[in-house]
């Protein structure tokens, strides 16, 4: 049994009955125990999936109708809810959290008969670019164990490296779904914002982030696309896509498309190994016929600023909730009032997310929202204005994922500003809602390096289009595990 | 002088779901924590959904107060950590960042007096904590959540008001208007609170909270002006606080805790879109506007020949003016006017007693009519009126029942008059030179028919028998 294939090639071999689905996914589930002890990417693994997937291939004997998913192993950041399992967004905080009702996406992947292999492991409450900030110990990189697998959806990223799923879900608020992509050489999508609904996601940064699929192929990406967007009316910031085909035309090339290179993502601090791929990316696509030229974002060298500002403060906002009154873990009463219950039960949250906190405690408050809040909200507006300039003569602009190669464990970790300038290539689709994906594109001694595709808000066909069109001029080295 | 504001709190109690979840609005008559789900109990990764209609209704209470209305609104997170607060924020609206709240300046008038409104706002209602335990060392708070999410309406004033009656002029009108639009229940205990700014001369606003109801405003009001008051006339500074009006002293008590220096961090609600309200949508719900108070007492004085200030209660009370809209015609109008403000009113004064009661329209107009035929004395009409609202019978079957209609049958009612000539043979004797004093005899007739004489036909065959 080959786990190695596309999620598209899966759905073909179990339509066709040259494989079942329960042995896919038992073998799946098999996989898991074999590597995840080294790699932990999972949190949680499903006990049901190989049931679930039994009775998917009874369905596909008898002539039944079976949804589009055919019992495709996929795995769930822990920040989604799945009705009646934990959601713990890697937190002690959420640790006993049982959710009780499914997250939007999660439906529609159940109507198409999906199989949840399990919850994966994730920086806590998404605040985090290395995995390394989970409670629960970190993600390790199926490329070399010593390094991290990016985050925060590092364990998306690595269950679908490391063949323990076919597809995986992740969020992104300022790159956590493309930047472990990126590091552990998957597809990473972040739509525009609004196309997949956030319902049952928990949230972060809100106002600017997306739920979005980590795969191996660029078409499974638009597959999984059509799996999960579309407008919700429980969510009222979805738009309508009016069930757009994301697949059909994938393959329409990138002739005659006008690409922008974003200079401020290839200046200082890059790796060179980076900046030499993202080279070879642009003359790829140019040989594919596409036509490329510098621009810039001014607003670009503002961005991480803004972005931690704006994350902070609704992070503030959105994580209030977490005071264990009505939901969270046990903790006597005894000795405590209102205040000082909160103040003991919220340090369980772990050190990224109290520096969050705190900062997003700051940042809006009187006397200095002016100086900090309003101002990230300003530069947001700006970059925004900025960036549909440039997309009223460009169709994509292109730039390396993340401008340094993945690093150690723990390297970075007592470091966060310069962690903070990981995220300089991956907000500005966040800050200004466009859709971005992160392809694998090269390898350097045995790291990997993503290349960063962005369009403009709603023009997500044409992005998968451009994206499988340079995908397809890449030939990698498989992962070593 | 005496400047008072006050923030008005009135829940949209006619609406069928929470703000921003289907949860009932109205939370009344559930278990504890039983009108609850994931989104108004802010579980983790559920958002919230905005009842268009709250903005609808809350829309039309800023035009009923002649505020303007904005084409664009926006929602705020005002954040603070209560355990009444599910989510730790409360959703609500501002205008420190432009016009965005669902109404902006307007004004009602009060008499004579012009109170100016400063802002309507559209937000959600916090759960209610309930203490339980006799001392403060084993007292536990519980918190029930079925209010959580309710749609709320907060109109802002500015500091018009110079005196407790004054506010009470103003909550009436301002009740009376709610209800009226029919989007509010008033009456309904906790259905509208109110929290005031109170400042004297050269003093400092201080804020009062908690005041359970309008009843205990004026209290807290007068109370806070004298306190000032005392505070002032012995050159003691008066400081701005929030203070809490203690319901079991009835004094204002000093908010130990740091409210005021509360920094609430508002920031646009990004779960919610802003929601346009185009000149269209304004004009069709103004037109879907029911008729307004003063327009009601109007017609009901011009068309119907109704004295004022029978009009005036008539209109100011959506109960009533329902029940008169229901069952009057061109000619009974006058007739039903009179039997609500002069007999139904005392029967039906507090909500229990109308939500008891077994009256309907179908029976006040059938009441009317019967008065204006002489089917039934105005006498009689009082104890069938009772008995309506006890069993709610129609009136035929009451008139047999308690053999309460008029004695019409001229044979019949000309032997009572016989009796009553033999037995009063002086009064007889000076209607000759007195008429008036027939009307003595006519009083003789309708107590021996126990007032169920026709009177009319009383006088008639009165005068007939002693021949004047």
């Amino acid at each position: 049994m080959n786990l190695k294939i596309s999620a598209l090639d899966f759905i073909q071999e179990v339509k066709t009955g040259n494989i079942s689905a329960e042995d896919f996914v038992a073998k799946t589930i098999e996989r898991i125990q074999n590597v995840d002890d080294k790699l932990h990417a999972f949190l949680s693994v499903n006990q049901k999936a190989v049931d679930q997937a039994r009775k998917i291939d009874k369905k596909v004997k008898s002539g039944e109708k079976v949804g589009d998913c055919f019992g495709m192993p996929i795995s769930i950041k822990d920040n989604l809810c799945i009705k009646d399992s934990k959601t713990t967004c890697a937190s002690k905080m959420l640790e006993d959290f049982i959710a009780p009702y499914d997250a939007t996406v999660i439906t529609k992947l159940k109507r198409q008969d999906a199989i949840f292999v399990g919850k994966v492991n994730m920086d806590e409450f998404a605040m985090g670019l290395t995995t390394e900030f989970s409670a629960f110990g970190p993600s390790k990189n199926p490329w070399n164990a010593d390094y991290v697998p990016g985050g925060s959806s590092g364990g998306s990223a690595v269950s679908v490296s490391a063949f323990e799923c076919v597809a995986s879900l992740g969020s992104d608020t300022g790159g956590s779904v493309r930047n472990p992509a990126s590091f552990c050489s998957t597809v990473g999508y972040k739509p525009t914002y609004g196309l997949i609904s956030r319902f049952g996601l928990i949230s972060y940064a809100n106002s600017i982030e997306q739920i979005g699929p980590l795969t191996r192929t660029v078409k499974d990406t638009a597959f999984m696309l059509n799996m999960i967007s579309g407008i919700d009316p429980n969510d009222s910031t979805t738009i309508d896509n009016k069930n757009e085909d994301y697949l059909s035309e994938i393959d329409s090339g990138i002739e005659g498309k006008k690409i922008g290179i974003i200079q401020e993502m290839i200046g200082e601090g890059i790796d060179p190994a980076v900046l030499s791929a993202t080279k070879d990316a642009i003359s790829k696509l140019e040989s594919l016929g596409a036509i490329c030229e510098e621009i810039s974002l001014d607003m670009v060298k503002y961005s991480v600023a803004a972005y931690y500002t704006i994350t902070a403060t609704e992070a503030g906002s959105n994580l209030a909730r977490y005071d264990n009154l009505r939901y969270g873990y046990d903790f006597p009463l005894e000795g405590y009032e209102f205040n000082s219950y909160i103040s003991k039960a919220r340090r369980n949250f772990g050190p990224e997310v109290t520096r969050r906190l705190i900062i997003g405690g700051f940042v809006p408050s009187t006397g200095h929202a002016g100086k900090y809040f309003l101002k990230a909200l300003k530069v947001k507006s700006k970059l925004t204005k900025e960036i549909n300039n440039v997309f009223k003569k460009f169709d994509l602009l292109i730039s390396p994922t993340v401008p340094i190669l993945p690093f150690k464990l723990g390297e970075k970790i007592d470091d966060p500003v310069s962690l903070f300038l990981v995220d300089i290539n991956t907000v500005t689709a966040n800050l200004t809602g466009k859709p971005a994906i992160s392809i694998p594109f090269a390898n350097s001694n045995g790291l990997p390096i993503g290349i960063q595709l962005m369009a403009n808000s709603s023009q997500d066909k044409l992005l998968l289009q451009a994206a499988h069109a340079l995908e397809k001029t890449v030939n990698l080295p498989e992962v070593p595990i | 002088m005496t400047m008072i504001g006050l923030e008005i709190h009135c829940q949209l109690t006619n609406l069928n779901s929470k703000l921003f979840c289907s949860c009932k609005a109205n939370y009344r008559g559930f278990k504890i924590n039983e009108n609850i789900c994931p989104i108004c109990m802010g579980l983790p990764g559920s958002l919230p959904r905005l009842n268009q209609e709250a903005v609808k209704k809350a829309t039309i209470i800023a035009m009923a107060l002649n505020c303007s209305t904005p084409e664009k609104i926006a929602f705020f997170r005002k954040n603070y950590f209560y355990p009444d607060s599910p989510k730790n924020f409360q959703i609500t609206q501002l205008n420190i960042y432009g016009d965005t709240s669902v109404g902006g300046t307007g004004s009602i008038m009060v008499g004579d007096k012009k109170i100016r409104i400063t802002r309507i706002q559209l937000e959600e209602d916090p759960g209610r904590l309930i203490y339980e335990g006799s001392s403060s060392k084993n007292q536990i708070t519980l918190v029930d959540y079925n209010r959580a999410g309710t749609p709320l309406v907060e109109i802002v004033t500015e500091p018009d008001f110079e005196t407790p009656k004054e506010i009470r002029d103003f909550l009436n009108i301002l009740s009376d208007i709610l209800a009226n639009l029919g989007v509010a229940d008033p009456s309904l205990e906790g259905a509208m609170r109110a929290d005031a700014n109170v400042s004297i001369k050269g003093g400092k606003k201080v804020e009062i909270k908690n005041i359970g109801s309008f009843h205990d405003l004026e209290k807290a009001v007068h109370f806070e002006i004298t306190r000032q008051e005392s505070l002032h006339s012995r050159e003691i500074e008066i400081v701005q606080e929030t203070r809490h009006w203690d319901d079991r002293r009835k004094i204002t008590v000093s908010s130990r805790s740091k409210e005021e220096d509360l920094d609430y961090r508002y920031f646009l609600e990004g779960d919610i879109p802003w929601v346009k309200i185009d000149p269209e949508t304004q004009k069709t719900l103004s037109s879907q506007m029911p008729e307004s108070i003063s327009s009601k007492k109007e017609r009901y004085v011009s068309k119907y020949n109704i004295p004022a200030q029978v009009a005036d209660v008539l209109s100011s009370d959506k109960y009533y003016s329902d029940l008169f809209e229901e069952s009057h015609t061109e000619l009974n109008a006058k007739e039903v006017a009179n039997i609500i403000t002069t007999d139904l009113m005392g029967l039906v004064d507090t909500r229990e007693k109308r939500e008891a009661s077994k009256f309907t329209s179908v029976h006040l107009k059938e009441l009317a009519d019967s008065i204006q035929s002489g089917k039934i004395s105005k006498n009689s009409s009082k104890n069938a009126l009772h008995e309506i609202l006890k069993t709610g019978k129609n009136l035929t079957t009451i008139i047999k029942e308690l053999d309460l209609g008029n004695v019409s049958d001229e044979s019949e009612l000309s032997g009572i008059i016989c009796q009553v000539i033999s037995e009063e043979s002086q009064a007889v004797e000076q209607t000759k030179s007195n008429p008036q004093t027939i009307n003595y005899l006519v009083g003789k007739v309708m107590q021996k028919t126990k007032g169920k004489a026709d009177p009319s036909l009383t006088l008639d065959l009165l005068k007939k028998q002693i021949g004047i």
